[in-house]
């Protein structure tokens, strides 16, 4: 078993709006692209031009559809990444102290070196966020770019996760969930920011923005007629034109 | 276990070097930083400073790194030496394969140049082939566009001087209702995202019209789920309510658009449909400040809506007058169309109430001065904020040049082209049609055609005819049968090759375009056309030459391949001469160049097009001493002049300080790549909006080398070159139709915005065919390129047919079921997967996800393969015969764009397969299949 620490100095994490996700994956291959390329082993593939191919992603798009009572089906664009849970169940399971949650940001890890790939950490993850990797046998998760965030060799500005900076959409935003004060707190606070399966207590830090209410035009009281007509025969409406003309 | 962590290294090194080039995983090109580590592709992301991107980048860009590194790339050269079809091919040399090509051109060339059909597909370089097959002499050279969107292009630019994407833009900023049709997601990619970002993060709304709620549409506050192939006639149901209501901008209709231009008005007059003009051209209307008929653009003139003219006994009527007998007929009523377009008749009203409230009672005021051309001077620029977008869905239709059209009618009547808030150009755009150049066609042996192939028409006298009257080209463009094809009509040319209509071909020189496979209507088809002989055991298509930089499923089917190399390998110019990266606010060009060397044996397109001039001698690729012009691409681009101080690229001309106009600079392309690859230029202040109109844009294009003088015009409501082939089809003038052509001429080119309905729907039985099909590209795929690569084909390995609940009931399947698709053309088995969130009517799967066994370097039992599919095979290129003996093309009769989304099809539950029919034998791969494991990191 391995210890999470009893609090973190900040809670860094996602907002993810599920409002503007268009599901263009934009965030998965940047995701991959990073993360092949840098922290821990890479992101490896399997049968990757054949049947069956499977690869390593620490960040997948899901998609559902809703079917309310009364309107049209909807279709909700889902990225799922590690949540980041202040009471992470993975690091808890973990039996060699690979896993572990970062004191001064409270991003959840896997250190490499060592993970023996049991997989514990997976199977208790509630939100299927780790995956092992196939090649290397190591469990592969979120880093939430641990080696961006603070990497002085990159501007300032790229300092966040690479799936924030690649979002088309703007549908991703990064920062400190346990500051009330930052934009992403403030962010949760005025479009209702969720956790995801709050009732299994694992506290995640990433947050998720609901979807606006959908179809509300249908809704529009039609008492009072819309658009009135202001002649009903051309001959009538070109009448109500010359009046009109002579006003302009 | 006390709490104890390991030390990392959060500063890692990021990358040697990085070099910022433009994208070319899709058609959007987006600028790109490419990190390298050792001289290798370590990490792609965007370009923060790029004006289409701003820094963000998709799936596709971001995975440019596994194109790159794809088991897919050619290798080198390759002749064919087995038969066609079968993929056996002998590796040669360049010169080898320059020598070949030039053996087989040089006598077309010397003879009869028209035998040569030059056709470019997804080519991004479309003012350099061109120029390159004007040289040659041929009138057969055209690019994707016929097949793609030419409907929304060129209705764009007959009615407003430019059209959505790559000619304009909302107003991102500032819009607050925008209303987005039928979309192929990546026409533009990230521009659409970042643009739907912004309006989300204000809580603005989005309408979206679409049968099948995926993607965009699926984030849309409400959804329009159409039924296929109506567009128009919803669009023209907006237009009469909104009218109707008198909810208009009848001041800009007055100012800047011929709603106010006088028409004849006699229906026995030759010049009946006409537009009044005076000695010099001008449209002519009636002043409302003196009662007087005066040119449209005299100083101080105040058009009038509403004043008719009489004139040597004829009574001439404005355009407005014709508008409103039209669409105030309560045939355009939302009662009226309800039941074809499948919204409820209260929704259509309520969307346009919707429409019209934010239009008019939410009005946005700049504190702008701005003068008009008229040289009234505004003090402020009035927004109406809404604002349109569409592009394939409502294009792709044999209705569809009417129906873009009419949208483009409804943006003006609400006055929100080129206000704050509705939608904007970009430069070069907007741009009259007329100073567009013309279609050519005159072919001289041994010599250059008499001018660019590719052009806008404005009366029968433009068609490209020849002597006899029959069709001058391969693909029939700029003929009676669809007069306006600006962009010529590429799915035409296999199957007119192979008919020998309107006449036969030496030799088929492609580009780019996987005609064999899900480039073409009628695939299998197809393939017989390319692999049939006539009864000597000659190909009837006697030569086929093909350049790609992958193993298509096209490249069994030529008999020379040129391999290309990829995206990071070449250099490229997105120019402004071609289709051009602008913004709204800006002009801008920009380059690709090699930011990484081939390690094969191959050479960018382009290049070779340069050493294949010179060999052929052609004037534009050859010095005076007969030696090559241009050594490569690159050369080209720095060099060549187009007009006087005007070439590919306008940045860093002359000392590298002018802009737009200027002389040949050596250093360009070094300069381009000092600045991240692009070229910017932006608008001065007080000329962002009105820019047909505005005096200060007008003066600074002209300025930037866009247009020669300013070209001040009025948005078109009323199209009249299509009037003029309407009066043609009633017998009037020089240059008749045939008389089989007659009746659709003068149905369907009528100059004010019609709906009628798809062609299928007219010979197809709707009872028995009662489904619509339709594909849409997936946002993370481009076409068929997305499944050679390793990370992309993960997120798409799959299509199924998707079926909304009522058929998935009705044909008693649930999901991982198979059903038997079958249409009038041909029928498909596939597997299919439930949707809801899709009209009831409507079908539809992924496109360009199946693949050929042997294809694309992927395993022969890949899903793409097994279970993947194309819609294509149920889509013929000609309609059923009519029993007339002639061909009919399945396309657009304004523009011969190809009616993909007219199709109708029917469904029965089939048995559960391991295959999706039809089925074909695997082609023999020339590179293999890719490795079984990725572990990619070029660091280790």
């Amino acid at each position: 078993m391995t210890q999470l620490p009893e609090t973190t100095q900040r809670k860094l994490g996602l907002v993810i709006d599920l409002d503007t996700c268009v599901g263009c994956h934009a965030c998965v291959i940047s995701c991959k692209g990073w993360n092949t390329e840098n922290y821990g082993a890479p992101l490896s593939d399997q049968n990757p031009y054949n049947k069956e191919a499977s690869g390593t992603f620490l960040n997948r798009v899901h998609s559902y559809e809703v079917q309310p009572d009364i309107g049209a089906a909807q279709l909700i664009h889902f990225p799922k990444s590690c949540l980041h849970c202040d009471d992470a169940p993975c690091v808890t399971v973990c039996p060699t102290g690979a896993s572990y949650k970062r004191v001064e940001d409270g991003i959840v890890l896997v250190n490499e070196s060592d993970c023996i790939g049991c997989g514990l950490c997976a199977w208790a993850c509630p939100y299927g966020a780790r995956e092992l990797d196939a090649s290397e046998g190591v469990m592969k998760k979120c880093t939430l770019c641990v080696d961006r965030i603070y990497n002085e060799n990159l501007p300032e500005e790229d300092r966040v996760p690479s799936c924030v900076r690649t979002c088309p959409a703007g549908a991703r935003h990064f920062g400190d969930l346990g500051d009330e004060d930052s934009a992403v707190s403030q962010l949760v606070a005025e479009r209702g920011g969720m956790d995801l399966m709050p009732e299994l207590g694992t506290k995640p830090v990433n947050k998720y923005l609901p979807p606006r209410p959908k179809d509300t035009l249908d809704e529009i009281d039609i008492l009072a007629p819309l658009l009135a007509p202001v002649a009903e025969d051309p001959k009538g409406f070109m009448g109500w034109l010359d009046k009109t003309l002579e006003k302009l | 276990m006390s709490f104890e962590q390991p030390i990392l290294n959060t500063s890692p090194e990021v990358s040697d070097e990085i070099r910022k080039t433009t994208c070319y995983m899709c058609a959007c090109r987006c600028g790109i930083n490419v990190h390298l580590k050792q001289g290798k592709v370590a990490y792609i992301e965007g370009n923060r400073d790029h004006p289409v991107n701003k820094g963000v980048l998709c799936a596709k860009g971001s995975a440019g790194i596994m194109q790159v590194n794809a088991p897919s790339r050619l290798q080198t050269p390759l002749k064919r030496v087995g038969p066609r079809g079968s993929g056996e091919f002998e590796e040669i040399s360049w010169d080898e394969a320059l020598s070949m090509a030039t053996n087989l051109l040089e006598p077309i060339r010397k003879n009869n140049p028209e035998k040569l059909a030059f056709f470019t597909g997804r080519d991004q370089s479309q003012s350099f082939t061109s120029f390159w097959a004007q040289n040659f002499g041929t009138p057969n050279y055209a690019a994707h566009g016929g097949f793609c969107s030419v409907n929304m292009a060129a209705a764009g630019i007959y009615t407003m001087g430019g059209a959505f994407w790559e000619f304009g833009q909302p107003d991102w900023d500032h819009t607050k209702l925008f209303m987005l049709f039928g979309v192929a997601e990546d026409h533009d990619s990230n521009p659409i995202k970042m643009g739907l970002g912004k309006i989300k993060a204000r809580g603005a709304k989005v309408i979206g019209v679409n049968p099948i709620r995926s993607g965009y549409n699926a984030i849309a506050d409400e959804w329009v789920g159409i039924t296929p192939g109506t567009d128009g006639l919803f669009i023209l149901a907006l237009v009469h309510e909104l009218m109707r209501a008198g909810k208009m901008d009848l001041d800009y209709l007055a100012r800047y658009t011929n709603a106010p231009v006088l028409i004849n008005s006699d229906p026995k007059s030759p010049e009946h449909g006409l537009l009044m003009r005076d000695a010099d051209g001008k449209q002519l209307v009636v002043d409302s400040v003196t009662g007087k008929l005066a040119p449209f653009d005299r100083p101080g003139v105040r058009p009038d809506l509403s004043a008719t003219y009489r004139h040597g006994g004829v009574t001439h009527r404005p355009v407005f007058h014709l508008m409103v007998e039209r669409y105030l007929d309560p045939s355009y009523s939302a009662d009226a169309v309800t039941e074809r377009v499948g919204i409820a008749a209260d929704k259509i009203r309520r969307i346009a109430a919707e429409i019209a409230r934010v239009a008019f009672d939410e009005a946005i005021e700049l504190d702008q001065e701005w003068t008009d051309f008229r040289g009234e001077t505004h003090d402020k620029m009035i927004g109406r904020p809404v604002s349109f977008h569409a592009m394939r869905g409502i294009s792709a239709h044999s209705n569809g040049f009417q129906t873009c059209r009419a949208l483009h009618v409804l943006q003006i009547i609400l006055g929100t082209v080129e206000v704050p808030g509705g939608f904007r150009f970009k430069p070069p755009y907007p741009k009259p049609p007329e100073i567009h150049p013309k279609p050519h066609c005159k072919v001289t042996p041994g010599a250059p055609l008499n001018g660019p192939h590719l052009g806008f028409v404005h009366g029968p006298d433009d068609l490209a005819l020849k002597a006899d009257g029959s069709p001058a080209r391969i693909d029939k463009a700029f003929t009676w049968e669809n007069p306006m094809s600006a962009h010529g009509l590429m799915h035409m040319v296999i199957s007119n090759a192979h008919a020998g209509d309107p006449y036969k071909i030496d030799t088929l020189f492609m580009y780019m375009a996987n005609m064999s496979w899900n480039s073409s209507m009628n695939t299998s088809g197809v393939i017989e056309m390319l692999t049939d002989t006539d009864e000597n055991g000659d190909y009837v298509i006697p030569n086929i030459i093909y350049s790609d930089a992958y193993s298509s499923e096209m490249v069994a089917y030529a008999d020379l391949i040129l391999p290309d190399t990829t995206y990071l390998e070449r250099h490229d110019c997105i120019s402004l001469l071609d289709r051009p990266i602008c913004e709204a606010d800006a002009a801008a060009d920009a380059i690709r160049w090699p930011v990484i060397e081939p390690d094969r044996n191959v050479r960018g397109f382009q290049s070779v097009l340069c050493e294949l001039g010179a060999r052929l001698s052609l004037p534009g690729f050859t010095n005076e001493d007969g030696s090559q012009k241009y050594a490569d691409y690159a050369d080209y681009i720095v060099n060549h002049i187009r007009k006087p101080g005007i070439g590919p690229l306008a940045g860093f001309r002359g000392d590298g300080s002018d802009i737009g106009r200027g002389e040949v600079n050596k250093d360009q392309l070094n300069r381009y790549i000092e600045n991240g690859g692009f070229f910017v230029e932006h608008i001065p202040d007080g000329a962002h909006y009105y820019k047909p109109w505005n005096t200060k844009y007008q003066d600074w294009a002209v300025k930037m080398g866009l247009y020669d003088s300013p070209q001040p015009y009025l948005f078109q409501l009323y199209v009249e070159p299509m009037r003029r082939f309407q009066l043609a089809a009633e017998g009037h003038g020089d240059r008749q139709p045939p008389d089989h052509l007659r009746e659709q001429i003068k149905t369907t080119l009528d100059p004010l915005p019609i709906w009628y309905a798809p062609f299928e729907d007219s010979h197809v039985d709707p009872e028995e065919y009662p489904i619509h099909a339709l594909t849409q590209r997936p946002m993370a795929m481009y076409h068929s390129w997305g499944s050679q690569n390793a990370w992309l084909r993960q997120i798409h390995g799959h299509n199924p047919l998707y079926l909304p609940t009522k058929l998935m009931t009705q044909h008693d399947l649930t999901d991982g079921d198979w059903a038997t698709v079958s249409s009038v053309h041909g029928s498909i088995t596939v597997p299919v997967a439930h949707m809801a969130a899709l009209n009831e009517n409507t079908v539809w799967t992924w496109n360009a996800i199946g693949k050929r066994k042997g294809a694309w370097a992927l395993g022969e039992e890949s899903s793409e393969a097994t279970k993947g599919f194309l819609l294509n095979h149920l889509i013929h290129e000609l309609l059923p015969p009519k029993g007339d003996g002639l061909r009919w093309a399945n396309s657009d009769p304004i523009t011969g764009q190809a009616a993909w989304f007219d199709l109708r099809v029917k469904i029965a539950k089939a048995e559960t397969a391991n295959e999706s029919q039809p089925a074909f034998d695997a082609i023999k791969s020339p590179v293999g299949v890719g490795p079984a494991e990725l572990t990619w990191k070029v660091s280790q």
